[in-house]
């Protein structure tokens, strides 16, 4: 157990240290300069963009830019370009404010798609299975943005709440209770937003996998015991269908960082999707390689996470 | 129907439908399993053994199949008419089943204590100890050694042959009445497959029960029946004793596996094989459904449905042509 987890973080050191170089030489090669964003800027004349690629290293060789970067990024000396703010503050801020969207999201998708599939499963056919299978491809078909803005006018119309942004304006005036609910109203409608997709995707996938253990040699053994139904489906049935589920569950970690730029640009989240998307945007190579090692970081967590995971749930891996 | 009766089936039809096909898989099959006594139904892969063994439990599944006809009396009562519930108390309890494949038969993520255990708990209703110490039990009595630990072990631990043996351990845990075994010893190898045999007539005495057994193979219905019955395309062909089976075959089909048997007197001989394959259950031919196969055929075969004929002593067989020719 030890040795396959010394073995295992150090595969994955190695792994990361090839990502680095990768998404170094990929934001490269990627069209466009970092002094290029602004050409019709009237203050970015020769002298200035040639003190700014100096600067930032920019005439330098790739992979003498590259060994700065990294020395830099490992130093914690890593600042962005665009505001020359420390990257690591500036993501750990943005992390806190992804942070709530991202849990109450996967708990929502979660708590919801399994007791959908199983049902699904175990009525295969009846009205309770067909009705869930159209509301899931309703779902999976509508744009997330499309369906995003119909329920922001519904809420605001039936409810007079506003939605967009982390909190109301000028709210911190008021009294605790007051701030508390307004924060539970902003987070609501983009954690139902963005754990809708994952419903409709995942409680199809919960089904397919209870219908296909459901078929299975023990399951006939189960109910030729004498067993309750609910037995039967809950207990021998569930617990093989979880499986492949426990490597999905480490999976979803990077959905932190990448899962909900949609979701965060519409209600206007300063979450870590948004301000990756916007560090894209503007060339700020320190913050977008910094994003992208983080979530690769997050990747290899994740499955390290299911690997062990796995150990515990089927005895039939051992080490 | 005799009094020492355990169990009977009467004129039973299994159909699986799907939206072009009527595949009617058992078609009017009557048998009887007495008490303290193995039954073999023997027949090929497709001809309706394991159906039949199957909705004796209602274990079909609805849909796709149907059962479209006939009655399980079982202790003066029609299993067909009996509610899931009532049958959740007659599965395990009276009636067990070991299955064909073990390994796949047995779930892979619990231990067989724990799936052993599962059986006792439900229809016995014991506190935890007791039913651990039933289980040391039955696997000392099927054969395992040091049963105590294998009862923390995973089915993947285990060999094929101890596998099966859990599977007897599962289906005995109850000590039901009857036994159904459904080709138990196919996925084994042969020397497994003598134990196996060895460990059913053992607990079939010790124990006095039924047992059912379903298989393809006339080497082990030799070994192991008491009674025989044949099945052929979803009806039963000919049944007798053992001895009437072998030595004294009245129906053609018989006759035939019989003649594929291979030994030793015919060695360097070329196998006999019965002409022509098994009908596909969806469209079997008219009258007599073996008649596209059989030597004996002649024009009536494939229009009238072939009516049992009594040999005398229990032995019947469903061939007029026969019976009329050879007397």
């Amino acid at each position: 157990m030890l040795s396959f987890i010394g073995r295992s973080i150090v595969q994955k050191i190695i792994t990361l240290f090839f990502v680095s170089i990768v998404s170094f030489l990929i934001i490269h090669l990627a069209p466009g300069k970092p002094s290029q964003v602004d050409p019709m800027n009237p203050k970015f004349t020769p002298e200035v963009v040639e003190r700014f690629r100096k600067e930032f290293h920019l005439d330098k060789p790739l992979h003498v830019q590259y060994l700065y970067f990294y020395q830099d990024f490992f130093t914690g000396k890593t600042v962005s370009w665009k505001d020359n703010q420390s990257v690591l503050k500036k993501i750990w801020e943005r992390f806190l404010n992804s942070l709530p969207l991202f849990i109450v999201g996967t708990i929502i998708t979660w708590t919801l798609s399994f007791p959908i599939g199983i049902r699904s499963a175990i009525f295969r056919g009846r009205l309770y299975d067909r009705s869930a299978t159209f509301i899931s491809y309703l779902l999976i078909s509508i744009p997330g943005f499309f369906f995003a803005y119909i329920l922001i006018i519904f809420v605001v119309t039936q409810f007079h709440v506003p939605v967009i942004g982390m909190e109301t304006f000028g709210i911190g005036e008021t009294s605790m209770p007051h701030i508390f609910m307004d924060r539970i109203w902003h987070l609501l409608l983009p954690s139902v937003l963005g754990a809708t997709g994952g419903i409709a995707v995942l409680s199809r996938y919960v089904r397919s996998q209870m219908l296909e253990v459901e078929g299975q040699d023990y399951i006939r053994t189960a109910r030729a015991k004498g067993l309750p139904p609910e037995q039967v489906h809950y207990k021998h049935a569930l617990r093989n269908a979880l499986l492949p589920f426990v490597t999905m569950f480490g999976l979803i970690l990077p959905g932190l960082i990448g899962g909900s730029v949609i979701i965060e640009s519409i209600f206007s989240w300063p979450g870590m999707g948004r301000m990756a998307y916007e560090a894209i945007l503007a060339r700020d190579y320190p913050v977008i390689l910094t994003v992208n090692f983080v979530s690769a970081v997050l990747v290899l967590i994740g499955t390290f996470i299911s690997d062990i995971l796995y150990l515990m749930v089927d005895p039939r891996i051992r080490l | 129907m005799t009094n020492d009766s355990l169990i009977s089936i009467h004129d039973l039809k299994v159909y699986f439908r799907s939206n072009s096909e009527h595949a009617r898989a058992v078609d009017g099959v009557s048998f009887e399993v007495r008490r303290e006594e193995t039954i073999c139904l023997v027949g090929e892969s497709g001809c309706g053994k394991t159906v039949s063994a199957l909705s004796i439990l209602g274990l079909i599944p609805t849909p796709p199949g149907e059962i479209a006809g006939g009655q399980i009396l079982f202790a003066d009562q029609n299993l067909l008419e009996l509610n899931e519930a009532d049958m959740q108390k007659i599965r395990g309890n009276h009636i067990a089943m070991v299955f064909q494949e073990p390994l796949t038969s047995l779930n892979p993520v619990f231990t067989i204590g724990d799936q052993i255990g599962e059986a006792i708990s439900i229809h016995k209703k014991l506190e935890a100890e007791a039913v651990r110490e039933n289980c040391i039990q039955l696997l000392t009595d099927v054969g395992i050694s040091s049963p105590a630990q294998r009862l923390k072990d995973y089915p993947h631990q285990l060999s094929g042959g101890q596998r099966q043996r859990v599977m007897i351990a599962m289906a005995l845990a109850c000590d039901p009445d009857l036994i159904i075994a459904d080709e138990p010893t196919t996925a084994l190898d042969v020397t497994v497959q003598a134990q196996i045999l060895q460990l059913f007539r053992s607990i079939q005495k010790i124990r006095s029960m039924s047992v059912l057994y379903i298989t393809h193979d006339l080497g082990v219905v030799a070994n192991i029946a008491d009674r025989v019955y044949v099945m052929y395309a979803g009806i039963i062909t000919e049944h007798g004793n053992t001895a009437q089976i072998f030595h004294d075959a009245r129906h053609p089909y018989t006759q035939g596996l019989l003649a594929s048997l291979p030994s030793r007197s015919k060695r360097g001989t070329r196998l006999h094989s019965i002409p022509g394959a098994v009908p596909n259950p969806a469209h079997k031919p008219g009258g007599c459904p073996f008649h596209p196969r059989c030597p004996y055929a002649i024009p009536t075969c494939s229009k009238e449905y072939p009516q049992m004929c009594d040999y005398g002593q229990g032995h019947l067989a469903r061939c007029p042509v026969l019976f009329e020719g050879g007397g």
